[in-house]
């Protein structure tokens, strides 16, 4: 359903693929490699090893991907216009950031058809921290018309490190923009492809993960699988070079607590312990991968 | 010559409430260093915008002045080698130094003239420092490990004095004479002059003065609501704000669909103050209108776009609010008591079902009657509802409403609304004596606890809040006039109470501290008879005799600290000698119960007379005791009120 008294023409908006392609176009001409998503589930663009363990080390690195995000405990069995259990993202990490990356990032924003003399733009405090990830950035909130359609962080510090070199984090909501672009009120009523709806190509994902995750994931199991992953994890830290397998394994028990939370299984005081037991698993593969690749690294250099 | 001084910083988009102090701060600095390097010169100006901060002085000179100093040098007797190298020291020549005699003989001087250095140089050393050491409350680098920090990453400097550039460099920016547009409205780079710098910022998009950026919000918004029988709800707080968050403010008016309005009103303005940084609308009467002012950062909305964009991102969040209200409603507050047990109030402490059993204790122990009680109960209900998850801002409120709508009684409802009152120093103290109560209690409660497990705030860390807290009961117990005398307080936290105290009446109320230290001194725990005490005291303070009198209070203090006497002995009105000594006495006799002004006056004189007069060591034993006593029990009295030994006379304070 289109808003009825809206003054936007949607037959120019481009398509939510249409969107994606311009978007990695864009970032591609300005020098980044363009990834796939990550193959693990993850919660969040940020988690792929793509931005994890790239932003560590003095190495330069520019990629974009799009990553579907798992978050378990939003689902809402696609009953909600603007909350889902997976969302897509479209991550970019400018490392280091470039003195204009503001003004190429508003480029971004012209690409996908956003005329921003006809708009209203701000960029307002928002820091980003990820505990599980002994990560943090500084940065804003973007904010077209009110909505909020990018998160813009300047890493500092990840898996406990001080960052050697600060990369730009760009994160832009995809439903929410594609719905923004096309003005619709629900993101089930994004326009995938021509004739094609967003409610095509994902709502049973919706429906049936939603199940999945509030009712019928076996909760004894999860709990075992969070302690065989950490265990594999542990195990190979202690491998020369393993630390990639490593991580998979740090981002499956990350999932499985994500599984747990939404099915009510942690209790509070539980909590910050499991949230600990992920956390150092990072830490432990953050500081593997710099022993392991840094000199390496210089050596290339 | 007199010169004008412009420094600009460049930076990406600074946050609001963080802008004001550091111009206070950049201000100050930058005439401390006009000052300390005899610059000369004022600094004129301060303004800012999220992506500038302007310094501007004038009145500068050119050069420091030369200074021209006498060195003292060695001995004379020290002989040749050592003044060769006294002058070598000094980059002099043996002939340049004379000798002057002093009163420990002769000895080497040097006329050192030093000669002032260029202006524009002092503050090329300067200003990289001034700049770097504004102290923010979180800053960043973004050239790589190790590199400047500072709050957002600095793309641009503007250093002019006169017309020259004030040459420096900050990671890896230089300083010049071009500024930078607004984003959208401006050019990206724009050469600058001090006296064109506001103009071509005006025509670049920028409004670099503060107080300009309100007063266009402002004007522009009375023209939006002009003859539709609306006015904003005044909000300075978000004015401010929203006169930080751009370059170039214009408002605009948006509109929400009636049917909202069914929410609660305090649901909807803090969707649209908190979230959305909109202001609320009302009509005339007072009432929540369906409308909102939205504060773009650019000159226009051509197309109604920008208004469309915010009213759909505001729909979508009053559906949630909606969402969350209807949610919530199927699980009535007192069925959430038992879901307090898995929400942590403290890790060291328990939860908040066990915080509720001690409150609603706390409650019936004060005298709390069956309503008290159930607010306090169901006071923390509402954490576990998703509308508080939510909007985390409006706990208790959401309490109330719910409380209310699920049928509880209305002072029930309106205590848990008001429980976390006052919020602040400006904010009111709970509306109802029961709300004040739960109020009180609830804080208490926090108070205790977490001084009991060592929680107590140190410096300027206070994560829990327990000022605020200690504020809030001091303001309860005093302007609502209830009995409380700090139940189960360890010495800590009274020691911590009587500071608050001591800073509510001095600070909030503005008694003299004097006056609230003397009536602190023979008691504060009951802070309705303190404040009785403290405006007795402030109602005699400016007659005559008050002060001389507690200056004589201050010499019996000593005379009985000297003397180490407590009391404890039977006065004897036989001792008594004629004169003074008996004329005092029945002089505090025959003023027994008049008022404490009276009193004054009619003592005073006999007080001097006495001590004129009469030698308190006597050499007889028993006199000499007997006249202690009688000033004892004087002090005595009067202590009653406040140990007026403690106030500050005029012959001490000059």
């Amino acid at each position: 359903m289109t808003n009825p008294d809206s003054p936007l023409p949607t037959s120019h908006s481009p398509t939510f693929q249409e969107t994606v392609f311009r978007l990695k176009k864009y970032w591609s001409d300005r020098g980044c490699i363009i990834q796939e998503p990550y193959d693990v589930e993850v919660g969040a663009g940020t988690m792929a090893p793509e931005t994890f363990l790239r932003v560590l080390g003095p190495k330069p690195y520019n990629v974009a991907y799009v990553q579907p995000s798992r978050r378990p405990a939003d689902g809402r069995y696609g009953e909600n216009p603007n909350r889902l259990y997976k969302h897509q993202q479209l991550q970019v990490i400018l490392k280091p950031s470039p003195a204009d990356v503001i003004d190429q990032y508003l480029g971004s924003l012209a690409a996908i058809g956003i005329d921003l003399r006809k708009h209203d733009i701000k960029f307002e405090e928002d820091n980003w921290e990820a505990p599980t990830l002994g990560a943090w950035g500084i940065g804003w909130q973007v904010m077209l018309d009110g909505l909020e359609v990018t998160q813009f962080t300047y890493f500092q510090q990840c898996g406990g490190f001080d960052l050697d070199l600060v990369p730009a984090e760009l994160t832009y909501g995809l439903e929410r923009l594609a719905a923004f672009l096309q003005n619709v009120e629900s993101v089930y009523d994004i326009e995938w492809t021509p004739g094609v709806k967003y409610s095509d190509v994902r709502f049973l994902d919706e429906r049936q993960f939603s199940k999945y995750n509030f009712e019928l994931a076996d909760v004894a199991m999860l709990w075992q699988l969070f302690d065989l992953h950490e265990k594999e994890c542990t195990r190979l830290l202690k491998e020369p070079e393993a630390v990639l397998p490593a991580y998979d394994q740090v981002l499956k028990c990350s999932h499985v607590f994500n599984l747990l939370d939404a099915r009510g299984a942690i209790s509070v005081t539980e909590r910050v312990g499991v949230i600990g037991r992920v956390r150092r698993l990072a830490l432990g593969v953050a500081k593997a991968w710099i022993e392991q690749t840094v000199p390496a690294a210089e050596s290339l250099a | 010559m007199s010169i004008p001084f412009l420094l600009e910083i460049g930076t990406e988009e600074i946050p609001d409430w963080m802008i004001v102090p550091a111009l206070n701060h950049l201000q100050d600095t930058l005439q401390a260093i006009l000052d300390q390097q005899s610059l000369g010169g004022k600094v004129t100006s301060a303004d800012a915008t999220p992506r500038r901060l302007v310094l501007r002085a004038e009145g500068l000179l050119e050069r420091q002045p030369d200074v021209e100093e006498l060195v003292s040098g060695p001995p004379k007797s020290a002989g040749p080698n050592a003044a060769a190298g006294f002058a070598k020291k000094n980059a002099a020549t043996l002939e340049q130094l004379i000798v002057q005699s002093t009163p420990k003989g002769e000895y080497y001087f040097l006329q050192k003239r030093t000669q002032g250095q260029a202006s524009a140089a002092v503050l090329a050393g300067a200003l990289p420092d001034l700049i770097l050491k504004i102290p923010w409350p979180k800053t960043m680098y973004w050239n790589g490990k190790g590199s400047e920090r500072f709050i957002r990453p600095i793309r641009w400097l503007v250093a002019l004095l006169g017309d020259a550039v004030v040459p420096f460099e900050i990671a890896g920016v230089r300083s010049g004479n071009t500024t930078v547009g607004h984003r959208i409205l401006g050019n990206p780079s724009i050469l600058v002059t001090i006296a064109d710098f506001d103009e071509q910022l005006r025509t670049n998009g920028v409004i670099l003065s503060a107080e300009q950026r309100k007063r266009k919000i402002e004007t522009e918004i009375a023209g939006l609501l002009d003859g539709k029988g609306l006015r904003i709800k005044p909000d300075p707080d978000l004015l401010h704000t929203l006169a930080y968050i751009t370059e170039f403010p214009t408002p605009i008016l948006g509109s929400f669909d009636r049917s909202y309005l069914d929410l609660p009103q305090e649901v909807l303005i803090t969707v649209m103050r908190h979230h959305q940084k909109y202001l609320s609308v009302e009509d005339s009467s007072g009432k929540l209108a369906p409308h909102f002012i939205a504060v773009m950062n650019t000159n226009a909305d051509p197309d109604g776009l920008v208004r469309h964009g915010n009213e759909r991102v505001l729909r979508a969040r009053f559906n949630d609010a909606r969402f969350f209200w209807d949610q919530d409603q199927k699980k009535p507050l007192t069925a959430r008591l038992e879901d307090l047990k898995a929400v942590t109030f403290q890790a060291k402490i328990g939860s908040y079902f066990e915080k509720t059993e001690r409150v609603v204790a706390l409650v019936k122990e004060l005298g709390g009657d069956d309503d008290a009680q159930r607010a306090a109960q169901l006071a923390k209900c509402d954490l576990t509802t998703d509308m508080v998850k939510e909007f985390t801002d409006l706990q208790g409120i959401v309490g109330g409403l719910y409380a209310r709508a699920q049928g509880e009684v209305e002072e029930v409802a309106q205590a848990i609304y008001d429980h976390y009152k006052p919020l602040s120093m400006e904010d009111a103290i709970p509306s109802t004596e029961t709300g004040r109560l739960v109020s009180l209690a609830d804080k208490w409660d926090t108070l205790t606890e977490c001084f009991k497990v060592g929680m107590a705030p140190t410096g300027s860390r206070d994560p829990f809040g327990l000022r605020r807290a200690a504020q809030g009961v001091v303001r309860i117990v005093v302007e609502g006039k209830a009995k409380f005398d700090f139940p189960g307080a360890g010495d800590e936290l009274r020691e911590f109470m009587r500071d608050r105290i001591e800073y509510y009446f001095r600070d909030v109320r503005q008694f003299p501290y004097d006056e609230v230290r003397a009536c602190m001194a023979v008691g504060w725990t009951d802070l309705i008879d303190l404040l009785s005490r403290l405006a007795t005291v402030r109602g005699i303070r400016p007659t005559p005799d008050f002060e001389p009198l507690a200056a004589s209070f201050k010499r019996i203090k000593n005379i009985l600290r000297q003397a180490n006497f407590e009391g404890g002995v039977a006065f004897r009105k036989d001792l008594l000698k004629e004169g003074p000594e008996v004329d005092l006495y029945e002089e505090i006799q025959r003023t027994k119960g008049n008022k404490l002004a009276s009193r004054v006056a009619s003592l005073r004189p006999k007080v001097d007379f006495f001590f004129d007069k009469v030698l308190v060591n006597a050499p007889e034993e028993d006199v000499r005791r007997n006249r202690l006593t009688l000033l004892h029990n004087l002090l005595t009295e009067f202590s009653e009120i406040a140990d007026f030994s403690e106030i500050v006379t005029e012959r001490q304070a000059s």
